[in-house]
């Protein structure tokens, strides 16, 4: 049950920008591919078109030895077992597991006939022919039993022991992976590419993902692996393919490229160092933030940290530590039972965001497109808005906006053809640059950094890394959350490790290191 | 496709200077989709425009200064509210009672006039004050729904729809299910408001005029007007960037009640009465002039000329069916629901 893909000088057009310049590889069933490039390299386009969300301009997709029709759409994809798993999920909050995982190929029966009894041609786990074509006169009820069924068997393959009738809101981000990849298997995945699958896990799910992805490749399905996150692609994946603005610039069995090689490759540079050299934590001053005793119900609990200025400290821990809802609590998007705030010596009442960006204290948000910028927006009303006060007197002055704009864009480095797009038209990278220098434009004295990093590539990785030095530099107190221990590592003076819901530590230099990180976040010690 | 409304557009162009090189995937965003944006944003003129030439076409009255001076003043009351209501579908929002409220508004503003008249002596002064009372309602309505909204977590849909039966039962009982008269010599006063020119113009069409005005100044060249569109665009996002959701919603819903209350003081001298058929279908009329003229009724954009547009188009073509006989006058309304539902259909996929 393999399937063998080929691409044959693929190219892809966007109006008059061409985002693939020809791509010719063939995959081999039963294999493990890592897919390495900067956002923008065109990665993300190629497996749209393998996965028939796209077609391509010019050249072919060969799947099984013939040439692959255009206009199918993701339907005929998945009928040739090639399922894409959106980094962000395709999945209906307030439907149960089953019924999404039946979700446009539901299991249906007749009246007449006994139930469950019409599938004629279903796979191992029911698949989408027979519901769609050949389906008994009369088939017009949903056969709940039988999806159950179903879904039961492919959640077990995934070793999620949930009831099929939870819904799915109900779940937390990795059942959610889990429920996705069930879904591709409940309909015959051969090939399933996987975009960024461990960005939001904790490394027990992260794990347990790598285990279920053995599993799957022993029975003959072949895995295309889209990270950033080199060292998993190191691990799990047999060869690497990398690709560079739109072309294939690569192909190595993974174990004979280092990490190092990799990034490399990726961006077609050699890579100075990821991080700047650290500046000496400052000694003295008084905190620039202090906080006390802070509780947010459910989330966090009796938590205490300070930061002076020009220090950088970050909070680890395992998702779900209750780190993004201590913030969220601070600012007061979310409720707090107790803790005290002091900001430059002063205590504060910080009632809601705009409270804390007045007295000086703003926000980067992990969510960028649901709570970091306006996507729709262009970039100027994106960048100006934490500060439009600055700008309205009482008339906005674009002019001036649309000069803030300009110095940001060099200051931050944010590439894109024209000031006047949307923010949603930059690429992860360039948007995450312009979500900082929005947080930023306020002038604040501290500034909570949720996941800079996050679904962006080494390159811009890179870029914010000595920025956020370069913000301690200027003076401002800077809190780093992160998944990412090396970032924390590599950037931080000092680390605070939460774990449900309580501070479990503070490390900083000669502890600072990844197995003390982890055995704190995760309470081995 | 431009979220940046088309009174801003100049300026941004203007100021386009490209400081980085084009990143590949850039492209399909600028250009063509560029051109077909301002296309998009001028589908309501250029539909008014052959509207327009179709009435002069088919009735030599209809390109006359008094028929255009007729349309556009009963244009004026549903023109102003719309303004209002397009602040408030902008925000993500929606006001269903706009014409109980302005209803329940004549009604109050008119009872208060006639009982006022003898207690202040001077049945000016009870017209000026009347006149007051009626933005004044109007705002203390927005506020209301505006609190129930945001404070009280209702759907706006729900609280506005619950304020259409109260405010309209209301008037009915005050008026005892018949008609509110406002008393001869405070109607001689007070009906130039309606009838009187300024320099050849109807007051109400500068009353119009001006609304519109300060509402895209407001829209477009305030930080209210941004936080408005950012919040309709993505509520979370402007929250987590220190916008104060709950102020600006509620300002929305007061802005609103105040055109509603300019909207009555306009329309109580024309006929000097309020019943409980007084602006019966407003609401429905003032959200299909936001939506024609290109709003999107999801929110996060939209503009005040076209809503202004919107309104003249609906107005329009009651005026032609007016004016001809091709389609009977009895299908005004369903001549204006096709073209509601055509102007949305050439809008989909907008954003």
């Amino acid at each position: 049950m393999s399937v063998a893909v080929e691409f044959r000088n693929v190219t892809k057009e966007f109006g008059p920008v061409r985002v693939l310049h020809g791509v010719g590889f063939a995959l081999q069933p039963g294999r493990v591919y890592g897919l390495l490039g900067e956002n923008g390299a065109g990665k993300s386009t190629l497996m749209k078109i393998l996965a028939g969300y796209e077609s391509p301009t010019t050249g072919e997709v060969v799947v099984d030895g013939a040439v692959r029709a255009p206009g199918g759409g993701s339907r005929a994809a998945e009928a040739q077992g090639i399922v894409l798993i959106h980094q962000e999920f395709n999945l209906a909050d307030d439907l149960t597991i089953a019924q999404n995982i039946f979700l446009g190929h539901e299991i249906k029966k007749g009246f007449f006939l006994p139930p469950g009894r019409p599938k004629a041609e279903s796979g191992p786990l029911g698949g989408q022919g027979a519901t769609r074509s050949a389906r008994p006169w009369g088939s017009w009820f949903l056969d709940d039993k039988a999806m159950r069924e179903k879904t039961r068997e492919a959640l077990a393959q995934v070793g999620l022991p949930l009831d099929p009738d939870t819904r799915v809101r109900k779940l937390i981000v990795a059942e959610k992976q889990l429920v996705e990849i069930a879904r591709a298997l409940a309909r015959n995945a051969r090939l399933l590419i996987m975009d960024e699958p461990t960005a939001t896990l904790t490394p027990g799910e992260t794990e347990r993902l790598f285990a279920l992805m053995a599993g799957l490749k022993a029975a003959g399905v072949t895995i295309i692996y889209i990270s950033h996150k080199l060292d998993e692609v190191e691990r799990t994946t047999d060869e690497v393919v990398v690709m560079r603005d739109g072309l294939l610039v690569a192909r190595e069995p993974t174990a004979s490229v280092t990490r190092r090689q990799m990034a490399n490759l990726m961006v077609g540079r050699e890579l100075a160092d990821l991080f700047p050299p650290k500046l000496p934590a400052p000694q003295d001053g008084a905190p620039a933030i202090k906080v006390r005793g802070l509780t947010v119900p459910g989330w966090a609990e009796d938590i205490g940290f300070e930061v002076r200025r020009g220090e950088i400290l970050g909070f680890a821990g395992l998702v779900g530590a209750g780190r993004t809802e201590l913030f969220e609590g601070l600012l007061g998007l979310r409720p707090r039972s107790a803790g005290t705030v002091e900001l430059a010596g002063k205590p504060v009442q910080l009632k809601s965001p705009r409270d804390a960006a007045r007295h000086g204290l703003t926000y980067l948000s992990e969510d960028r497109k649901g709570k970091g910028l306006h996507v729709h927006f262009g970039l100027r009303p994106n960048l100006t808005l934490m500060a439009l006060e600055r700008y309205a007197k009482p008339w906005l002055n674009p002019v001036a906006e649309q000069a803030a704009l300009r110095g940001a864009v060099q200051e931050f480095g944010i590439r894109t053809g024209s000031l006047d797009v949307r923010a949603s038209s930059l690429s992860g990278g360039n948007q995450q640059k312009l979500a900082l220098a929005k947080v930023l434009h306020p002038g604040p004295s501290v500034v909570v950094l949720d996941e800079p990093t996050r679904g962006v590539d080494v390159g811009a990785k890179r870029e914010i890394y000595h920025l956020v030095q370069r913000l301690a530099e200027q003076g401002l107190a800077v809190v780093v959350i992160s998944s990412e221990l090396m970032e924390l590592i590599g950037l931080c003076h000092r680390v605070a490790v939460m774990r449900a819901g309580r501070l479990q530590t503070t490390l900083q230099e000669p502890n600072l290191t990844e197995e003390e990180l982890i055995a704190h976040a995760t309470g081995t010690r | 496709m431009p979220q940046v409304p088309a009174e801003n557009a100049p300026t941004a162009a203007a100021a386009a200077a490209p400081t980085a090189p084009a990143v590949p995937g850039e492209g399909r965003h600028g250009g063509a989709t560029a051109w077909w944006g301002k296309l998009h944003g001028l589908g309501p003129v250029i539909g008014l425009v052959l509207l327009c030439i179709a009435g002069t076409l088919l009735n030599s009255n209809f390109a006359t200064y008094d028929n255009v001076m007729n349309v556009l003043t009963r244009t004026a009351f549903i023109g102003i509210i719309a303004v209002g209501m397009c602040f408030v579908i902008i925000s993500g929002g929606i006001d269903l009672s706009v014409g109980s409220m302005a209803a329940l508004i004549a009604g109050s503003v008119i009872l208060f006039m006639n009982a006022m008249a003898p207690v202040l002596g001077s049945p000016m002064a009870a017209v000026v004050v009347g006149m007051l009372l009626a933005v004044v309602l109007g705002a203390v309505f927005g506020l209301v729904h505006g609190l129930l909204i945001t404070k009280g977590r209702i759907e706006p849909f729900i609280v506005t729809l619950g304020t259409l039966g109260i405010f309209r039962a209301y008037l009915t009982y005050f008026s005892n299910g018949g008609a509110i008269t406002l008393e001869n010599d405070l109607s001689d006063i007070y009906s130039p408001v309606y009838y009187a020119n300024l320099l050849g113009v109807p007051i109400p069409v500068w009353i119009f005029l001006l609304v519109a005005l300060v509402g895209g100044v407001i829209l477009n060249r305030t930080a209210y007007g941004r936080y408005v569109q950012a919040i309709g665009s993505n509520e979370q996002v402007a929250q987590y960037a220190a916008v104060d959701v709950h102020k600006i919603k509620i300002l929305t819903y007061m802005l609103l009640g105040v055109c509603v209350g300019i909207a009555t003081l306009l329309y109580v001298p024309r006929l000097g009465s309020a019943s409980p058929t007084t602006g019966l279908l407003w609401e429905l009329e003032a959200i299909a002039a936001v939506i024609v003229g290109g709003t999107v009724l999801k929110g996060g954009a939209g503009s005040i000329t076209g809503t202004v547009v919107g309104a003249i188009l609906l107005s329009v073509i009651s005026n032609i069916l007016n004016l001809t006989s091709i389609i009977s006058v009895y299908l005004n309304a369903a001549v204006q629901g096709f073209v509601i539902i055509a102007v949305a259909f050439m809008q989909r996929g907008k954003r």
